[in-house]
């Protein structure tokens, strides 16, 4: 049964966002605002070729240049083994790398790090530094790479620290391998087999902060790092492993950022700025050039996706088989964990009862994958809306009426939940909220989708075709068991209170969003509570901005927290005025005792519990253990024209009907929902990473690699469904990932439609679609 | 060998020592002017942009020099907290602001076109924005932002 849908007093408003006016103003807010007094400066030296043995460092030369402090290479660096994805202890990442290599795995790796009085001083030191390398042979083809002759990480010691698979000889980073009920019988029993294989290309996040960090020894002698960080408190754990100090000599403070999408869910920048810091006991700054970003830091693990499924002539899916290769370039950050979710993201969104589910991750000379926005969802996404709008079309039913049939419902289950986790099994659980029905129908009306043969019709020419496209995408909210985040209140003498939260607001929101829930909680107003964010010395433990878990995890921590208080205040308010803590209840900042017609203000019990009755701090932390993934659900359609005489594809109307539970403050979600989307069409349409035969890739700068601006973009319309999801908090779930993965595979579909024409090697850059038209043509 | 550049910032003239090939963005955020960001460095991103002699410009792209005698205004020298310039409110009331490293820019650019163009259509506000890049939303908010501003500004609201 489904639950009414929440109406709130504070959450469901579009509250402005607490720092809004404040980054309007230009204040100085983000890490490299603050200035330092001789601040030291770092450039990078890095490697020009995919695979190679460094025979050779000579750098007497730049240690010699004035102005030089400092270098670090992986001779005078620390050698602790890490992985740099920043998720929780045990990582399910391998342990591969290390500060600096003595082998460079790709154009791009470390090879020398410089500290100078001045950023020139640095890079004319960076042309002083001598490398001598012994050249290897690379590995670009991730279809090439499993068990190939070139091993790319052959020093003995990699390894993951939890029991998986692991074989770096057979450049294997991760094998999953999930099966449940008879895949046989399901493709025995379906009358149509439909099966694709899709490759997603390279792209990257692109925030406009590019990464940076900054580290000082303050006046207890300790590291602090100002960084611009999805995770703070792993950025801690991580650093005291890398430098080998204790981890109470560490603070990692995350201001306002720029933007992460995931690239900064990783410890690049701040084992560096922290390991020159340490030494010369000065500040140091070390900030990505937008090149750096492209080439140094994360990327979408590029996949080929083989997805195959049967179907009824009734339109009951009997079998469902996927096999990934992800490619996780040189080093294996998220290796295992993205190649999880392609399966777990996209599997539970139909029916079936017949599934297989084997991935592979594997090592090749390119620039490292990692966490992003979608998180393996995105990739699968791709392969299976493909595959089940060419199952509708192969049985003569409608995709949308398709999807209605055999999209999963509220009080339904599916068997991968528990079969794929993340680095352990899953977790079992039954839907109580979705949305998608209602998402699909409104979805389609906006669209005008039952109307769609007769749109195309009329809007076709010889050389323009109109076509419509439909997808369901689903994602999860936080990863089960796994995650845990907490908060922690005070309340002032004006009844007002401080909420402190390790959660980390990259530019979500969720400063505000936390404050709305535990407003919501005390029937106080948003700007009643004061919020300070991600800070490892005053705030508490937050496993970060990642997995879609900070409304969904952080936000029930806050109502956890709103109930400890509202017990205080009752209790307080009992003893002072001598009532029974059972017949009181809030109203308008105040706990009143209705019998008696005594009362007391928020503002008095602030006052009189610091300086006259009773005195005592009333304030409470609270945490929460995610239990479940509740899935927020989107519908996406598109209608484009293609030119079959140059390929263009114009996106004239997109249209996003979301389920994200409650909505709590509508103006963010929409924000959330066009952000995720925008940058799934850049990256389905124009992003791409173009390498030369070196490996080298050829474009990093805005101006050659792709993202669209204000006059690119179609019209979009948003569309909140709400539902009630009752494990979260005030009935919400997440909303920052699912939309980022309907792009990619709608306009494949409405490509098809328009010209019967499947692409399934985005982006769809004009080129490439005429060439697949050419194609279809022979 | 350093000289002085003669300048007027945010309506106050400023003399500041630089050197010859030092960018116009390094110097503003030297100064204090960190509303001025560096995204790019290339003069694609947009984020450092301000108003130069009236005309929004990249500073990142600028020498410093180039500027001698010019007037910049930077976002921090359109509106206070209690006196929000009418499109730095309208983005905020839109709830545009995410991640807010464009903002500024953005915000700039927006000036540049209503102090020219009071009623500017939504493809002029399109256009007037196509040089600063946001990941974090689709545009459509701030776009929405800046008609509701310009209303304002022409004292219709």
């Amino acid at each position: 049964m489904t639950e009414p849908i929440y109406k709130g007093r504070v959450v469901t408003k579009s509250v402005p966002k607490k720092d809004a006016l404040s980054l309007a103003m230009g204040k100085p807010m983000y890490t490299d605002d603050k200035d330092f007094r001789n601040l030291v400066h770092v450039k990078m030296l890095y490697s020009p070729h995919a695979h190679a043995m460094i025979e050779e460092i000579d750098t007497h030369e730049a240690e010699k240049l004035p102005g030089v402090l400092g270098v670090l290479t992986y001779k005078s660096s620390s050698q602790v083994l890490h992985t740099s994805a920043g998720q929780g202890f045990p990582e399910p990442s391998p342990y591969d790398t290390r500060l600096f290599n003595k082998k460079v795995k790709y154009v791009g790796d470390r090879v020398v790090a410089v500290a100078a009085e001045t950023v020139k001083i640095a890079e004319a030191a960076l042309k002083l530094i001598k490398v001598k390398y012994e050249i290897l042979e690379p590995i670009f083809d991730h279809d090439q790479a499993l068990g190939n002759d070139i091993v790319i990480h052959d020093e003995e010691d990699s390894k993951y620290i939890i029991p998986v698979f692991y074989d770096p000889k057979k450049n294997h980073a991760s094998h999953i391998d999930a099966e449940v009920g008879d895949l046989d019988k399901g493709f025995v029993e379906a009358d149509f087999i439909i099966e694709k294989t899709v490759r997603n290309h390279y792209g990257q996040h692109c925030p406009l902060e590019p990464h940076i960090s900054i580290a000082y020894i303050d006046n207890y002698d300790r590291l602090v790092v100002r960084t611009a960080t999805q995770v703070p408190f792993h950025a801690r754990r991580i650093l005291a492993q890398i430098l080998e100090i204790p981890l109470a000599q560490i603070r990692v403070i995350k201001p306002r950022i720029g933007g992460g999408f995931g690239t900064k869910q990783e410890i690049i920048t701040e084992p560096i700025v922290a390991s020159f810091a340490w030494k010369l006991k000065r500040p140091v700054k070390y900030e990505f050039t937008r090149k750096e970003e492209f080439i140094s830091a994360r990327t979408r693990h590029p996949m080929t996706t083989w997805f195959k499924a049967g179907v009824k002539k009734d339109g009951t899916i009997t079998a469902m088989d996927m096999k990934v290769t992800s490619n996780t370039g040189a080093y294996g950050s998220h290796a295992l964990t993205v190649l999880s979710n392609t399966g777990s993201k996209t599997l539970p969104l139909y029916h079936c009862e017949n599934l297989r589910f084997v991935g592979d991750t594997v090592y090749t000379n390119l620039p490292v994958g990692g966490a992003y926005r979608g998180y393996g969802g995105t990739q699968a996404a791709l392969a299976m809306e493909i595959v089940m709008d060419d199952l509708a079309r192969k049985i003569g039913m409608d995709p949308a009426e398709f999807r209605l049939m055999n999209h999963i419902k509220p009080g339904e289950t599916s068997p991968i939940f528990k079969a794929l986790g993340e680095g352990t099994e899953g977790v079992e659980q039954t839907m109580d909220s979705v949305g998608l029905t209602e998402c699909i129908n409104q979805g389609a009306e906006a669209i005008n989708w039952w109307n769609r043969e007769e749109i195309k019709k009329e809007n076709s020419t010889d050389t323009v075709k109109r076509g419509f496209g439909l997808v369901c995408v689903m994602q999860g909210s936080s990863i089960p068991y796994i995650d845990m985040a907490a908060g922690y209140c005070k309340m002032n003498e004006d009844g007002t209170f401080n909420l402190l939260v390790g959660a980390t607001d990259i530019g979500t929101g969720s400063d505000t969003i936390l404050a709305q829930i535990f407003a919501e909680g005390l029937s106080i107003d948003a700007s009643d509570v004061i919020v300070l964010s991600s800070d490892t010395d005053t705030t508490p433990f937050d496993k970060g901005a990642y997995a879609s878990s900070t409304t969904y995890l952080t936000g029930q921590a806050c109502v956890n927290l709103a109930m400890k208080i509202k017990e205080q205040l009752f209790e307080y308010t009992a003893t002072v005025l001598n009532v029974p803590k059972d017949e009181l209840k809030i109203e308008a900042k105040a706990v009143i005792h209705q019998k008696s017609g005594k009362q007391m203000t928020f503002a008095e019990i602030g006052t009189k519990s610091f300086y006259s009755d009773h005195q005592t701090q009333i304030g409470a932390v609270a945490s929460e253990l995610s239990k479940k993934s509740p899935p927020p659900f989107t519908a996406h359609y598109a209608e484009v024209d293609v030119d079959i005489e140059t390929g263009r594809v114009t996106i004239l109307k997109y249209v996003a009907a979301v389920d994200c539970g409650t909505p709590i403050n509508p103006k963010l979600v929409v924000g959330q929902v066009e952000g995720a989307l925008v940058n799934g069409l850049c990256y389905a349409l124009s992003e791409q990473y173009i390498f030369n035969d070196k490996g080298k890739m050829m474009n990093p700068s805005f101006g050659n690699y792709k993202i669209m601006t204000s006059i690119d973009l179609p019209e979009i319309e948003t569309i909140i469904v709400p539902t009630f999801e009752p494990s979260g908090p005030w009935g919400a779930k997440s909303i920052a990932e699912v939309n980022i993965s309907g792009p990619m595979p709608v306009l494949s579909n409405a490509i098809f439609d328009a010209t019967g024409v499947r692409m399934t090697e985005p982006p769809y850059t004009p080129d490439r679609v005429l060439k697949a038209i050419q194609n279809h043509k022979k | 060998m350093s000289q002085i550049l003669h300048v007027t910032i945010n309506g106050t003239s400023k003399e500041i020592a630089i050197e010859p090939d030092e960018i116009l963005l390094d110097i503003l955020r030297r100064e204090g002017y960190k509303g001025v960001k560096r995204g790019c460095k290339e003069g694609t991103c947009g984020t450092c942009t301000i108003l130069l002699n009236d005309k929004a410009v990249k500073s990142c792209i600028l020498l410093a020099a180039q500027t001698e005698n010019c007037s910049i205004i930077t976002i921090e020298g359109i509106g206070t907290r209690d006196n929000p310039h009418p499109i730095q409110q309208a983005f905020v009331d839109e709830g545009v602001v995410q991640c807010g490293f464009c903002i500024p820019g953005m915000i700039l650019s927006a000036k540049n076109l209503l102090d020219n163009n009071p009623s500017p259509t939504k493809d002029e506000v399109k256009m007037a924005l196509d040089g600063n890049l946001c990941r974090c939303t689709g545009y459509s908010g701030q776009i929405k932002a800046v008609l509701a501003a310009a209303a304002v500004m022409r004292g219709e609201k």
